[in-house]
């Protein structure tokens, strides 16, 4: 008896959804319902409003994908369109994402990782831009205060306060785990912009955290 | 010579690398410069643990799922569409 696979690819159940399989579809949507959502919530300000940009990006890619071309990768097609939509829809309310967000540069003053009063001065005669407030380690057992409801909150949090760019990337590479390559081919930016949000962002996230373990 | 490239790495300048050191961006002598100051100094140590562990959390966060109205507008429309 041959052994039916436990996880069908996406290629597999895009043809199956082009010989109109509701199955494959209903499958499909359950696959990418928890990412999408997130991804929608950077652009949306409630969840109803996630739901419905990841309701129009399904209606996307119906209308799509009799014409989608299975070389490129679906995931990418699908999360392009879900962006160029909800992207269409924060311009036409006036909530767009300059296009100055995206071209980060590094060592921007307004953008330090850590603020300079942490550090030693630039006179200083033995350790000039050492630490002077040093990190400290975060508890005993880091693993476990760490995935603690409480500080996931805090995490969720942290990055719903970021500037729209830096929550896409940050959303894309650290929440949904995907590479570098493919949250530069869903957003359409550079490898060295994505990987200056990517850092901001970790670092306003590291800065959360430290305050919530420092005063506790 | 290079004298930037040549004296030791300070803190302020590590914990702006850090993303790119994760990421394998850094020169051979970018790295080397980043290990040597990291080798010496426990403090950016710490730092470096800190932003793995905000890398981590992160990763935990659960998704959300469709509302059964959304999935069930989502069904009908396929059936129109079929």
């Amino acid at each position: 008896m041959p052994i039916q696979p436990l996880l069908i690819d996406d290629a597999s159940l895009v043809d199956a959804i082009r010989r109109r399989d509701e199955t494959a579809f209903v499958q499909l949507v359950a696959r990418y319902q928890g990412p999408l959502l997130r991804l929608a919530r950077v652009y949306a300000k409630s969840h109803a409003i996630a739901e419905e940009i990841v309701q129009e990006t399904w209606l996307g890619v119906l209308k799509g994908i009799d014409r989608f071309e299975s070389r490129s990768s679906f995931k990418t097609w699908l999360f392009r369109i879900l962006v160029n939509r909800a992207r269409t829809r924060a311009e036409r309310e006036g909530r767009m994402i300059p296009f100055s967000a995206y071209e980060a540069v590094p060592g921007d003053a307004a953008e330090e990782s850590v603020p300079s009063n942490r550090f030693l001065g630039p006179d200083h005669p033995e350790w000039p831009h050492h630490w002077a407030v040093p990190p400290k380690t975060w508890g005993a057992r880091p693993d476990e205060a760490l995935l603690t409801r409480e500080t996931l909150e805090l995490v969720s949090q942290a990055i719903a306060a970021l500037p729209p760019a830096q929550r896409e990337v940050i959303t894309l590479r650290d929440v949904q785990n995907w590479t570098s390559e493919e949250v530069c081919n869903v957003l359409e930016i550079t490898e060295t912009n994505q990987r200056v949000l990517l850092h901001r962002a970790r670092s306003r996230v590291r800065s959360a955290l430290e305050r919530h373990f420092d005063r506790g | 010579m290079n004298d930037v490239a040549d004296r030791e790495l300070t803190c302020k300048e590590l914990v702006e690398l850090v993303t790119e050191y994760f990421e394998g961006a850094l020169s051979d002598q970018a790295r080397r410069r980043f290990d040597d100051h990291l080798a010496g100094c426990p403090f950016c140590q710490i730092y470096l643990d800190q932003m793995r562990e905000t890398i981590r959390a992160t990763g935990h966060l659960s998704d959300e799922a469709l509302s059964g109205e959304a999935l069930d507008a989502l069904l009908a429309h396929f059936r129109r569409w079929r």
